[in-house]
């Protein structure tokens, strides 16, 4: 069906179709809309499923542990502040293996207090398990939700998949949406470990150090495994409904001397700035990343890179830019950008591209001499 | 007299120190939930006592979760069951540190919501797994390992904060009573909707007394009146008739206080300050008991 709706409300409805047992949230701005929908859902029979008015985000990502745990679908959302106290959480659902979807809407963290766009939230958590996706529009937004539950509950995955839309920008803006009935595109939840009170187990017991460091690289290796379940399901999503993606998205970086490399709202923002360059002639082209987690196998050889993290690791750097050069050994001119909402136009991001100096760290919009 | 079964739900030898009244407590609270329970574990003692990966000591899935989660982990877990239309006890258990502090905003948010599940806080009154720090649950002038001169704050009246929240069903259990444990966790199970039992477990290496002294600490906190056990059934409170006939008569406190480390060289103020908490909570339970407010 076509429709026009926001980003949160994209979600809303994936989460819908995808028919989760229990949905445990806690509101926080920008994400309430999400948890607030879902809310209307399940009150009018619309959605079949336990909505847990939880009193914080630890325990919001608690009980879709506990849920998770039995073996059903769970979902839940947050945002910046959210996801930092929820921190604890993030890091157990990941550990225990269960196929938790999360979206989480980027916001910057206090103080001072900002509700607007950063993703520095959950950058932060980049280390924890989970599958991260940055998405960009409305409609990408809800396509990745009905994926991510595929995903996460693949049997070579089992790991939790975070879905991250810019707050605000994207979250509260109103852009077409086509919207699907996934059917059996996301087959039941089998998950081999739920907790079976025929057959008792301890879970998360005691654990030395040979069989933890074991459990750890399981994690790694169905990380690696992600890779082709991301992309076996993406095909099919293209095959089945018609839009496709990948780990990154390119816009006219086939013949580029120079890429851009985003994520989210920005990257989109970026192809507007790519068209304006190559009309200067300038063969400019954009590489949104998409997949952070796994982190996406990219050919960036012989050309000038220009990265915009709207997020930073103090002392240290963009974190994107950052992971590109350790990944890749590149040099990339790397801007700062869009912290707490900055406002970033395509202009600005041309004009990054045409002063671009290899090798040196931007902070768009602050004076050296501050 | 009630039948309690013969089933154990705790396998014998595990790491638990002798003595250890978190074990004596949980075999009957597992006896009596029987075997379609799921057993949820903060950081406590107990989540050592379970044994280590890959081995279990229980009889039925244990698991853990982290220190501040346990209720609403509960949470998650009794909908999802309650959904699929099973009826699975889900019980917590969990130590004072994980309920009266870290754990206290999501055992009220669980009540709150009026979870179905049985939440039990066995309370030894400090850190155990940790060696013995204070926790929020210990009573003044208890030396701890962060009191060393003795704690100078009350004990925090946890059974006043539950009762806040009004459950349908609400306990105090002591180790050295094990049938009055068993029938309060087989009524607070038949209940449909949140209860809790808050069950005193005196801890031999924390409160520094003999381990073959467990069960006669737990009765002589009884006798003293510095543990009282009711019940409070749909707001309803009955006190058990141990614990009357103790209030009518306590034991003199410093029979209770002698045999213990932990109280060696405890002040005057600290002594009444543990008397005069003990006359406040026992007057209140006394006047909700003959029903005068």
């Amino acid at each position: 069906m076509l429709t026009i709706a926001t980003g949160n409300k994209a979600v809303a409805a994936a989460v819908k179709e995808a028919r989760p047992e229990v949905v445990a949230a806690y509101p926080i701005t920008p994400q309430t809309e999400i948890v607030e929908q879902i809310a209307e859902y399940v009150a009018s029979g619309e959605l079949d499923c336990r909505y847990i008015p939880v009193e914080s985000e630890h325990s919001a990502m608690a009980a879709c542990i506990g849920a998770s745990a039995t073996g059903v679908r769970t979902f839940t959302a947050t945002s910046s502040h959210g996801l930092m106290y929820m921190h604890e959480m993030v890091n157990w659902a990941a550990g225990a293996r269960l196929p938790i979807v999360m979206a989480n809407v980027n916001r910057a963290l206090g103080p001072g207090w900002n509700v607007w766009a950063e993703h520095t939230d959950s950058l932060q958590e980049r280390d924890t398990g989970w599958l991260q996706v940055y998405v960009s529009t409305v409609q990408e937004a809800y396509d990745a939700t009905i994926m991510a539950f595929r995903i996460a509950e693949h049997r070579d995955v089992l790991l939790p998949v975070m879905i991250n839309l810019d707050g605000f920008v994207l979250s509260h803006s109103m852009q077409r949406l086509e919207t699907l009935h996934p059917g059996d595109f996301i087959p039941p939840v089998n998950l081999p470990h739920a907790i079976d009170t025929a057959n008792p187990a301890g879970y998360g017991t005691l654990t030395g150090p040979d069989d933890y460091f074991r459990f750890r690289w399981d994690i790694e290796r169905s990380m690696r495994r992600s890779v082709g379940v991301i992309a076996e399901t993406e095909q099919e999503f293209a095959d089945r409904f018609g839009r496709s993606f990948g780990p990154a998205q390119e816009y006219r970086c086939e013949d580029a001397d120079v890429l851009v490399i985003a994520m989210g709202t920005l990257a989109k923002e970026a192809e507007v700035a790519i068209d304006r360059l190559r009309d200067e002639g300038i063969r400019a082209g954009s590489l949104r990343i998409r997949w952070l987690r796994p982190f996406p196998e990219l050919d960036l050889d012989g050309r000038d890179l220009v990265v915009i993290d709207r997020d930073y690791s103090f002392g240290f750097g963009g974190i994107l830019a950052q992971s590109l050069k350790s990944r890749y050994r590149v040099d990339p001119y790397s801007v700062i950008a869009g912290l707490g909402g900055q406002e970033v136009t395509f202009d600005d991001i041309a004009s990054f591209v045409r002063e671009r100096k290899p090798g040196e760290e931007r902070w768009f919009g602050v004076s050296d001499d501050v | 007299m009630t039948e309690i079964p013969k089933e154990e739900y705790i396998l014998k030898c595990t790491s638990a120190c002798a003595g250890c009244p978190s074990s004596i407590a949980l075999r009957y609270v597992l006896k009596a939930a029987g075997p379609e329970t799921v057993l949820v574990v903060p950081a406590c003692c107990t989540s050592v006592i379970q044994g280590a990966y890959p081995n279990t000591a229980m009889n039925v899935p244990v698991y853990n979760v982290a220190f501040a989660a346990a209720a609403a982990c509960a949470s998650g877990m009794s909908e999802a069951y309650r959904k699929a239309g099973r009826k699975t006890h889900v019980i917590v258990y969990a130590g004072d540190g994980g309920t009266v502090d870290i754990g206290i905003q999501a055992l009220s948010g669980a009540l709150e919501r009026e979870t179905d599940f049985l939440y039990i806080c066995y309370d030894n009154e400090a850190y155990g797994n940790t060696g013995m720090q204070r926790s929020g649950s210990t009573p003044a002038g208890a030396r701890t390992t962060t009191t060393p001169g003795g704690k100078i704050h009350a004990k925090k009246d946890l059974d006043g904060i539950v009762a806040a929240h009004n459950p349908p069903y609400m306990a105090t259990a002591c180790v050295a009573y094990p049938q009055d444990i068993f029938k309060k966790v087989r009524k607070a199970l038949s209940i449909r909707g949140p209860s809790f039992i808050h069950i005193l477990a005196p801890c031999p290496p924390g409160w520094r007394f003999s381990s073959d002294m467990t069960i006669e600490m737990g009765k002589l906190a009884v006798r003293s009146g510095m543990w009282i056990l009711y019940e409070r059934e749909h707001g309803k409170v009955s006190i058990n008739g141990v614990s009357k006939a103790a209030l009518k008569k306590p034991l003199p406190l410093e029979e209770y206080l002698a045999p213990q480390g932990r109280f060696k060289g405890i002040s005057q103020q600290a002594i009444d300050s543990l008397i005069s908490q003990r006359d406040r909570v026992a007057q209140r339970l006394l006047k909700e008991d003959e029903g005068i407010c």
